[in-house]
């Protein structure tokens, strides 16, 4: 492998882990649940996004480049979905959201 | 038929992928599970336009790189957002309506609201998503957004 590869490839690896760290960071600062599920979508997008590039630039052109591929696309589809499904299980148990002044959550 | 056979291809070279093993049993034993599977799927009937929406295949491509492009720039602006000492932030619910008229369309552009850092779709219907922004400006941004035009374009139906 050639150190170019190497390099760009822990440039990457260090930026993901870099980007879950300010997820994780954000998770705990944002004042109520509904924000912190933002804070927490950085770490699963651009997060995750950037260590599997990382880790695809190790594994060169091989089976194990597929398999990451598909976990990459498999978080693409699935995380949206899950996170949906929490938000929308939240606001229909009546958890109400912490909104900016003058903003009201019954307006249609 | 046409999507029968793509569901079966499709499933087929997920295993021989996931495998990695090329001895003539097991690519028997791949064909045969591909086979059961689109045959239970053809009994349940779930594989129509959209639940194996081979009509977006080509139209996707285009929209991915665009949408990958988005995430970036908006996880940029969320993790600015996060380290501001002040945390600038200003949560807003917006409703709006959508203009995909499918159901794969609509989950489409629900999924990629909420895959976009800053923003959450918390309903989803043909009438009306309902968004959590995670400032006013996020939130007014999804609103008869250019992400929607693009999705009604993929979606194929104009």
């Amino acid at each position: 492998m050639s150190v170019a590869l190497e390099i760009l490839s822990w440039i990457c690896i260090a930026a993901g882990g870099a980007f879950c760290v300010i997820g994780a960071f954000g998770l705990i600062r944002m004042p109520d649940f509904y924000t912190r599920v933002h804070a927490a979508s950085i770490t699963d997008t651009v997060g995750v996004g950037l260590l599997l590039l990382g880790m695809l630039l190790q594994a060169g052109l091989s089976l194990i480049a597929v398999k990451l591929v598909m976990i990459g696309l498999l978080f693409l589809f699935a995380n949206p979905t899950a996170t949906h499904a929490l938000v929308k299980a939240a606001l229909s148990r009546g958890l109400a959201p912490l909104l900016a002044p003058g903003e009201d959550s019954s307006k249609r | 038929m046409l999507q029968l056979t793509s569901l079966g291809i499709v499933l087929y070279v997920f295993w021989i992928l996931l495998s990695g093993y090329f001895e003539p049993f097991l690519l028997a034993a791949g064909a045969g599970s591909a086979l059961a599977v689109v045959l239970l799927s053809r009994r349940m009937h779930i594989v129509d336009r959209e639940g194996h929406p081979i009509q977006m295949i080509a139209a996707v491509f285009w929209y991915w790189p665009w949408l990958l492009k988005e995430i970036a720039k908006s996880a940029w602006d969320v993790s600015r957002i996060i380290l501001d000492p002040r945390l600038p932030i200003s949560p807003v619910l917006v409703r709006f309506k959508p203009s995909q008229k499918s159901q794969v369309g609509l989950a489409t552009h629900a999924n990629s609201i909420t895959l976009t850092p800053g923003t959450i779709t918390v309903e989803a219907s043909q009438n009306e998503f309902l968004v959590h922004g995670l400032t006013r400006s996020s939130g007014a941004g999804v609103i008869d957004s250019e992400m929607d035009r693009r999705i009604s374009k993929v979606e194929g139906y104009r």
